[in-house]
């Protein structure tokens, strides 16, 4: 037996390779052709190799307990990729850049003048409720005038095949290191669909990101010192700072290794003495990050690091307090922030947001409880949500008093019935749910990754695409039929 | 390179050789109880002694009896330098510098953990105990083989190096200890078994063939401690530990503390004299050696790891 798309149901969604009826796409036909000429075993063959190829090149995410020890899982990876021709990614690329040119003014104005809440477009109180508003950086200028350096949006599909921008993730995104290495795993078991160059590279990732880094620098040297800072091993995401560390060729530093001296700069501590440092590429929390400033009882932090880069002695990327603009009231604006500042229209649509703070808007979600998602603004994680299609009379109830109590701390989604894609089990292909995080690199120039990773709940029917909760992951191919 | 790399490699070769030493120090120990008469044995206390843990053992145990000393000295997690709480050290810092080590090494590190966590039991019976600590040395060989074998022999390799010869060259000196003179009664007559136990000495630090090769005699105490003293071709003599880790320092900046502390010791044990040195002046000098160990550790720290601000990462 072979895959064969005659029995490939994924109805009632949106497929990204099979249409009804079992024909492809257009950009995936060459690979839906390929792969049903594959005997059973041969697809067998491939699957091990993958996951051989994973274990070798120890691509894993770390679960640590104290009995075993840290437990490297393997990371669950897919076969079968994701395709999306050049065309459609073409418009989706332009989207994103559009999106975060525009979060990086709004965030710069809302610490200065705030031009964006005098104007009457975005409401003064939503701010003062921020948690991820950091007063210490009223008045900062960083360098480039960008906050967000990097960032990582998650993009969805309903079943009507519209994309939609499910959140933006400004603090510390993570996901890239598996984008990179899906693609070198699949170069390992399928070389032979690589051989005609329809499938866009991705791998200038780490390049451009040290590029983006280092023009970040305060001083003009030559080659500046950019390190990345991790919270340690520990930390879920290690594998990742060290990854990128190591295709950066920059030091992997925690928060003990760096010191901030009399003159307010930083340096990292090293066997021939202290060595200046000109850019952090820090993947923690801004809460963490300076016990001066922020928690006190941060131990994964450094003394002074806000300071340092007060004084323009250091660059931090993601700036501090650039999370401001990724919670999840403030999503609901960011169609009015594209307009406001950049007098444009959104490219990709955001998915329809109804704001409990708008007494219209509240009324038609406590009406439609039922049928509607419905989230807090700052939490994140999926916690403290209401999936309305899914819940009982009671959960709706309670979330009705939750809102009226506090309505700007609410808003609510239609459900979206997230797309599907081939993946393979056992030896044929089933349907499962998808999405896709592309990161965006702002510095002088913007650039965004060629496609991005793929999640992909492994489960039959769940929508969950965490690697913690049977999520799993795919190669992401943005195809060009037009042939370049 | 970071000093906290440098700091987390230095000492996992330290607990790596301690693990091993630790095993070799419970053998001498054993074999010399089975050589010795039982109206001088000296029972099991002297081994807690020449680490200088009494305090700690005291609050543990009542008595120096086998069953405690052996327990204290395999398994004791409270105690740093028991066998399961070096490798446990020597895994934590490994962890830490996994991508400076090859795979294989960290794995075969946790892997000599766990088993030695595993099989602990067996460790604590008279049948099995050498088994057990045979694995140890055996486990901390074939690391030590992985690394040169496999490891880039750039800086981190040097830390490492210094690391694990500086913690050998100190219990080196602790096993000669064992055979210390305030330690074994003096009462009756010893003479008869002196080769005997000179010759355990010499067989737990694997030293016995290379000995002879050396120094084709029968074995005699002067002969035996200027061997393991001041050879400076056997790799567990005092001597070519320390000339290993000047080897080491030369290759690392602003290293002329640490350099003259090296200096000094080797002087101490070039100054040896093996046939007129008595026991008690042994002992004595394997204490001011010890001693010099623990600052040449500080000037070390002091000049590479930045330990002022981070004294955790250490002990």
């Amino acid at each position: 037996m072979t895959i064969r798309w005659k029995d490939y149901k994924a109805s009632g969604f949106h497929d990204e390779l099979i249409r009804g009826g079992g024909r492809p796409r257009d950009a995936a036909r060459f690979l839906t052709r390929w792969l049903s000429q594959l005997k059973d075993d041969e697809i067998l063959e491939r699957k091990a190799a993958a996951e051989l190829a994973i274990q070798v090149m120890g691509i894993t995410f770390t679960v640590y307990s104290e009995e075993g020890g840290s437990i490297d899982r393997a990371w669950p990876f897919d076969i079968i990729p994701r395709v999306i021709a050049k065309q459609e990614w073409d418009g989706i690329e332009a989207g994103l850049r559009q999106r975060v040119q525009a979060l990086n003014l709004f965030i710069d104005d809302l610490y200065h003048d705030q031009k964006v809440i005098r104007d009457g477009v975005f409401p003064r109180e939503l701010l003062a409720d921020s948690v991820n508003f950091r007063k210490q950086c009223i008045g900062m200028n960083p360098p480039l005038g960008v906050w967000a350096h990097i960032c990582g949006s998650d993009l969805i599909r309903d079943k009507d095949g519209q994309v939609y921008v499910l959140e933006d993730n400004l603090r510390v995104p993570s996901g890239v290191s598996y984008m990179l290495e899906n693609r070198k795993v699949m170069k390992r078991v399928l070389p032979e669909l690589f051989e005609d160059a329809y499938i866009q590279p991705v791998d200038d990732y780490p390049s451009q990101l040290f590029d983006m880094l280092a023009s970040l620098s305060p001083r003009v040297v030559e080659h500046p010192e950019v390190v990345v800072l991790t919270p340690g091993i520990y930390n879920s995401a290690y594998f990742e700072h060290a990854y990128l560390a190591q295709q950066m060729g920059c030091e992997l530093v925690e928060g003990a290794d760096l010191v901030v001296d009399k003159d307010d700069c930083v340096y990292m501590r090293t066997v021939d003495g202290l060595s200046r440092v000109d850019v952090v590429y820090r993947r923690i929390d801004d809460l963490f990050l300076d016990p001066e400033v922020f928690r006190k009882d941060s131990i994964v932090g450094v003394p002074g690091l806000f300071r340092a880069w007060q004084k323009g002695n250091v660059a931090l990327a993601n700036a501090p307090g650039c999370g401001v603009a990724d919670d999840k009231v403030v999503y609901a604006y960011i169609p009015d922030i594209i307009k406001y500042y950049l007098g444009e229209d959104a490219l990709l649509p955001n998915v329809p947001t109804f704001r409990c703070n708008d007494p219209i808007q509240r009324k038609h979600v406590l009406a439609n409880l039922d049928k509607l998602v419905v989230k807090p603004a700052n939490e994140s994680g999926g916690y403290g949500m209401l999936i309305g299609p899914q819940a009982s009379k009671r959960a709706c109830q309670e979330f009705a008093r939750l809102i009226r109590n506090d309505p700007r701390n609410y808003v609510a989604q239609p459900l979206i019935a997230l797309s599907t894609a081939p993946t393979l089990v056992d030896t044929h292909a089933e349907p499962r749910h998808l999405d896709l995080r592309p990161f965006i690199l702002s510095g002088r120039d913007m650039y965004v990754t060629t496609g991005g990773l793929t999640r992909v709940a492994l489960r039959k029917g769940s929508t969950v695409v965490n690697s913690s909760q049977g999520g799993g992951s795919k190669d992401t191919w943005i195809v060009d039929l037009e042939g370049h | 390179m970071l000093s906290r790399v440098a700091n987390r490699i230095y000492w996992m070769g330290r607990y790596l050789e301690r693990a091993e030493n630790m095993a070799r120090l419970v053998n001498v120990n054993a074999h010399l109880l089975l050589d010795l008469p039982q109206r001088v044995a000296v029972g099991w206390r002297p081994l807690v002694e020449i680490l200088g843990s009494e305090d700690l053992f005291e609050t543990l145990h009542d008595e120096y009896d086998e069953r405690s000393v052996v327990r204290f000295l395999i398994g004791e997690q409270k105690y740093p330098s028991s066998i399961i709480s070096a490798l446990a050290g020597a895994r934590e810092n490994a962890r830490t510098v996994r991508d400076i080590i090859p795979r294989e090494a960290w794995e075969q590190i946790n892997e000599l953990y766990l088993n030695a966590r595993k099989q602990l039991q067996s460790a604590y019976g008279q049948r099995k105990r050498y088994d057990y600590l045979n694995s140890i040395i055996l486990g901390n060989q074939q690391i030590t083989g992985l690394l040169a074998g496999t490891m880039n022999h750039d800086v981190a390799y040097d830390f490492l190096r210094i690391g694990r010869n500086l913690e050998r060259s100190d219990m080196t000196t602790r096993i000669i200890d064992v055979r210390s003179a305030d330690l074994l009664p003096v009462e009756g007559d010893l003479s008869p078994f002196e080769n005997i136990q000179w010759m355990s000495v010499l067989k737990s630090l694997t030293a016995y063939q290379m000995y002879r090769r050396e120094v084709r005699l029968q074995v005699r105490r002067a002969d035996v401690i200027a061997f393991l003293f001041r050879d400076q071709r056997f790799p567990r003599a005092v001597y070519h530990c320390l000339c290993t880790v000047a080897d080491c320092l030369q290759q690392l900046p602003h290293n002329e503390d640490a350099l003259r502390q090296v200096g000094h010791l080797q002087r101490m044990i070039s100054d040896l004299k093996p046939e007129a040195i008595d026991q008690q002046q042994l002992h004595r000098l394997i204490d001011d050696y010890q001693h010099g160990v623990a600052e040449l550790n500080g000037l070390i720290a002091t000049s590479y790891f930045w330990t002022g601000a981070r004294a955790e990462a250490s002990h």
